[in-house]
């Protein structure tokens, strides 16, 4: 029995993935925009890993049942900023995300709640001792997600609010569902579908437009359904073996919308084929089945609700943005983790493979 | 250790295991889709990729035009042609440059630098690489369509400014969107669009401003359009229809010609601006297209500030045209009796001072003070009011601060005050100061749409009408400032004796027939005698005329300045000039040819500079002049003189 956590601990060969992945993701970044003005970006993504690597080793420092033991306070201060972030945050492109700390960093305090969220849930399913959860139960999980769900829909951030909705899903089939509560939950979002419908009226009108883009592209090939279709052409004439490298014409001529973000794996698509999707796709499948390999082997409860936490969020970000890219679902703005350019994207993924470390480097410690 | 349960080692290791069968199901319907895009219906997408060079075409929108009061166009669009550059294929662009370069005759510096501004753009989106074609541009473009498939022609709108010069600085310009307003548009604009830069081509540019319509073409992969997509029409810009008359402002323009100065005229009872002049000025065609940045550098540093609208943005020492302010609040404050009287040696002695004046004028009453344009008397009044009642009627008749013109960039002035100076110079007011304040120079600073409205105000019993260049502005609005009946028939009277006086200032030079000619002259010191004497040069004063008819509750007040011109008498005969054409106007009468010919205003001036010399021994005008009130009417028809 070891009594401190090593470096040797760290799981390797999950860094590995995540290695490659990103990667993949420079190299694409680079393809996209070393022929236009926005060439060099992919120095400025590798600037973010090193940042996320930073952060990773850090909180793989911390003892993650400190982590838990804090989670309250931790859930109130992530809640007490989104509500700053609604009263003095500063807007960009229409939404209000962002908190300026001296005037220097801007704060995307929405990415630090994903963080407190996976610790938060990890902390109030360890404490159930039941084989399965009781309704009290489900109605203190849905509130504990709602609310932040709520909030960060009020910036309106879809894709971000979304996102915090699968931490709560896995967590309670983790934990243990009864068939009655499955069933009455399936009745009631079959019976929610219809009058969400008819609330629709109430979205913004962007995001109105992108479910009736998605449910009708063919209305308005040129306009809101442009980047669907584009995507798909881009997909699409990529064929089997791919365009090659730096070579897709609907990337280079800027025909395929944020290309180095939202829709890179579209931009991939074109240039790698059906061969590099699918090498891309086997990464992403080996990262996620080498997560629930750490949490299969966790020390207790706690560690394996926090690295699923995680999982869940990465996984559904890798599904629902692959979905999108292919037409399967509507444009939502959720970037493919590791690969897409964006700086709170990486420092998150990174951040939240950092929770996992902790808890594989513990799992011998007592 | 916590209170929560730490050591609960109950791994669910098989709802973990199912998750992972549930990933890899995902991930192969992930691959599934995937393979129907990009093996199954690759064919098709690769037709769609292929035809995929849709290349957007903006179809400019043409700008509003503006017109005058009357619905003739001063301001207007054309049509001609852009000539694009195709980006799609950077490689084409370099082998075809150095034909383009000839071709066109546009250095390859400077395409190069067309090509580099639009970097950020999507690659479909063409640059405009000529803005305005000429004939023989048109047909190199047409006559290589084949060999050269780079370079496509678009159709845009032109401003087109047919009076040249005139009423240019109240119209301002267009030009490109800068870097910084396409980022606060908020998408609207994009690279190379045109807007309202300056004047009222930046106030109403919302109005005039169209939305652009868009061409979409399919190209193939050489670029060549194979079919429209779909034709998006442009919504023209609205026209807007503005205040000025063209008439006036054509009479107002030919007098200020060579000169350097402004002249505004304004209906005084709405405000409504009939004629705008600035001089120096510019010719807003040479913006209509893209202006060189070497004759751009060289209109911003003009030292004569062709781009400077006088008429709202000059602020200079109003001189004697002050004194209507300081007889108003001499008689409106009650501080000094109307019957005041001063004897005027020709100087005056304050603070241990000497003040000057041009003339002795003898025993002085406010209407000869008016009339002659006394200074002592006002040193006086002046010396009784102090400074802060003195700011308080300048303030309350408009100066100071803005009118509200819709113009953008307008000026506020300046009226001093006990408090400004404490403010800016940290000491307290020299009583001294107030003397130089009462003839309207020292830190008096006031704009000559200003000067014009404080006139109307008190000729008409206090109201302060809002100048606008927009006709049938709803927003226009009248500020009452209520002045005593007796106050407007003394001081108005005095502008009359002005005119039509023989100790007038302007010593009856300007005197117009069957027309209640009524003004003030002003003339401003742009520097001290004694920095004049150190400097051993002298500069000469700038000139001022307000003149308004009728007498009473007048219909139009015209302000006019002249930089240098030595007396405010010289500036008279512009502001006669425009109030003549005006009256005729009015009543249908012919404009009098000798408006059209040339040097009328400025030979009247050369005389009227004689006269006022003259003036120095002219003996006092006796009482009140008559007020002709029913002499328009009767003498309607009669030729004049």
């Amino acid at each position: 029995m070891k009594d401190r956590p090593r470096i040797q601990d760290f799981d390797w060969i999950l860094l590995a993935l995540v290695g490659a992945i990103s990667l993949v993701g420079l190299l694409e970044i680079y393809s996209c925009t070393h022929a236009s003005s926005l060439a060099g970006m992919q120095w400025k993504q590798l600037m973010w890993i090193g940042v996320g690597i930073a952060g990773m080793c850090l909180i793989s420092m911390i003892d993650y049942h400190t982590l838990l033991d804090q989670a309250p306070a931790l859930y109130g201060v992530g809640i007490a900023g989104l509500l700053v972030v609604l009263v003095i945050g500063y807007s960009r492109l229409g939404a209000k995300r962002w908190i300026s700390i001296g005037g220097l960093v801007n704060l995307q305090v929405s990415e630090i709640m994903k963080l407190i969220i996976i610790i938060v849930l990890a902390r109030y399913f360890s404490e159930v001792r039941t084989e399965r959860l009781t309704l009290a139960d489900l109605a203190k999980v849905g509130a504990l997600t709602l609310i932040p769900v709520g909030l960060i829909l009020k910036q309106p951030d879809l894709g971000t609010a979304m996102v915090l909705v699968p931490v709560a899903l896995l967590g309670i089939f983790l934990a243990g569902l009864q068939w009655k509560h499955l069933a009455v939950g399936l009745v009631v979002v079959a019976l929610l579908v219809p009058i969400a419908w008819n609330m629709r009226h109430y979205l913004k009108p962007y995001q109105q437009q992108r479910i009736e883009t998605f449910l009708h592209p063919e209305d308005n090939p040129r306009g809101a359904g442009y980047q669907i279709l584009q995507s798909e052409i881009a997909v699409g004439s990529g064929g089997f073996w791919g365009k090659g490298f730096g070579k897709g014409s609907q990337n280079q001529l800027g025909f395929v919308p944020v290309r180095y973000s939202d829709f890179i794996l579209a931009a991939l698509a074109e240039e790698q084929g059906f061969i590099g999707v699918c090498f891309v796709l086997l990464l992403y499948l080996g990262l996620i089945l080498r997560l629930v390999d750490n949490a299969q082997k966790a020390k207790d409860r706690a560690g394996m609700y926090i690295v699923m936490g995680v999982t869940a969020i990465l996984g559904f970000q890798v599904l629902v943005n692959t979905s999108m890219v292919i037409g399967y679902m509507p444009v939502t703005g959720i970037p493919l983790p590791l690969i897409s350019y964006g700086g709170s994207s990486i420092a998150f993924a990174f951040l939240a493979l950092g929770l996992v470390m902790n808890v594989r480097m513990r799992r011998f410690v007592n | 250790m916590s209170s929560w349960n730490v050591n609960d080692q109950r791994i669910p290791q098989g709802r973990l295991t199912l998750f992972s069968y549930v990933s890899v199901a995902c991930v192969i319907i992930l691959l599934v889709g995937f393979w129907k895009l990009q093996v199954i219906q690759s064919g098709h997408f690769s037709d769609l990729a292929q035809k995929n060079g849709i290349r957007s075409i903006p179809i400019i929108a043409p700008r509003g035009a503006m017109l005058d009061r009357e619905g003739r166009v001063l301001v207007d669009s054309f049509p001609s042609f852009s000539i694009l550059l195709l980006r799609d294929n950077p490689k084409l662009i370099q082998k075809y440059l150095p034909e383009i370069e000839s071709g066109l005759g546009i250095s390859r510096e400077d395409l190069q630098a067309e090509i580099d501004a639009a970097r950020t753009e999507p690659r479909f989106m063409p640059v405009i690489i000529k803005p305005e074609a000429s004939e023989a541009d048109l047909a190199f473009v047409e006559s290589h369509r084949s060999d050269i498939p780079i370079l496509d022609l678009m159709m845009v709108q032109r401003r087109h400014y047919p009076f040249g010069e005139m009423l240019a600085n109240a119209i301002g310009y267009v030009g490109e969107v800068s870097a910084q307003e396409l980022e606060q548009s908020n998408g609207r604009y994009a690279p190379g669009d045109i807007v309202g830069k300056a004047g009222l081509e930046k106030e109403y540019n919302d109005q005039l401003e169209g939305t652009d319509g868009m061409r979409r073409v399919v190209v193939n992969s050489v670029g060549k359009v194979v079919r429209t997509l779909d034709n998006v029409p442009p919504i023209p810009g609205k026209p807007i229809q503005l205040t000025i008359d063209l008439n006036l402002q054509q009479v107002a323009e030919h007098d200020m010609e060579g000169k350097e100065g402004a002249v505004v005229a304004m209906d005084a009872h709405t405000g409504a601006i009939l004629a705008m002049v600035s001089r120096p000025t510019f010719n807003p065609n040479d913006f209509a297209v893209r202006i060189p940045p070497k004759e751009w550098r060289q209109l911003n540093t003009d030292p004569e500030t062709p781009l400077l609208n006088r008429a709202i943005q000059a602020q200079l020492a109003p001189g004697s045209v002050f004194k209507i302010v300081m007889a108003t609040a001499m008689l409106e404050s009650k501080a000094i009796p109307p019957t005041y009287t001063v004897y005027c040696p020709g100087h005056a002695t304050f603070y241990g001072r000497v003040f000057h004046c041009d003339h002795a004028h003898g025993v002085v009453d406010l209407h000869k003070a008016i009339v002659a344009s006394c200074d002592v008397y006002f040193y006086n009044v002046g010396k009784q009011l102090g400074i802060d009642r003195i700011s308080y009627y300048a303030n309350a008749l408009g100066l100071g601060h803005l009118t509200g013109i819709d113009l953008p960039g307008e000026e506020p002035g300046l009226i001093p005050s006990e408090q400004w100076v404490e403010r800016v110079y940290h000491h307290k007011w020299y009583p001294g100061s107030t003397i130089s304040v009462s003839i309207g120079q020292g830190a008096v600073m006031v704009t000559p749409i200003q000067l014009a409205r404080m006139v109307a105000a008190v000729a008409s019993g206090g109201n302060l009408v809002q100048p606008h260049l927009l006709k049938d502005d709803p927003n226009v609005k009248t500020i009452r400032f209520p002045i005593s009946q007796n106050t407007v028939d003394q001081i108005t009277q005095g502008m009359w004796g002005v005119v039509n006086e023989p100790d007038g200032t302007t010593a009856e030079t300007v005197k117009l027939k069957n027309i209640e000619f009524c003004g003030k002259t002003g003339t401003a010191q742009t520097m001290s005698y004694e920095l004049q004497n150190r400097l051993g040069k002298h500069v000469k004063e700038n000139g001022w005329f307000v003149g308004y008819e009728p007498r009473e509750n007048p219909d139009i007040v015209v302000a006019a300045l002249v930089q240098g011109a030595g007396w405010g008498s010289f500036v008279a005969p512009i502001v006669r000039d425009v109030v003549e054409a005006y009256y005729d106007e009015k009543n249908g009468l012919a404009p009098p040819p000798a408006i059209s010919t040339a040097e009328i205003g400025s030979g009247v001036a050369r005389s009227a500079s004689s006269a006022s010399h003259s003036l120095v021994v002219a003996t006092e005008a006796a009482g009140a002049p008559e007020a002709p009130a029913e002499a328009h009417a009767t003498d309607l028809g009669a030729p004049r003189q």
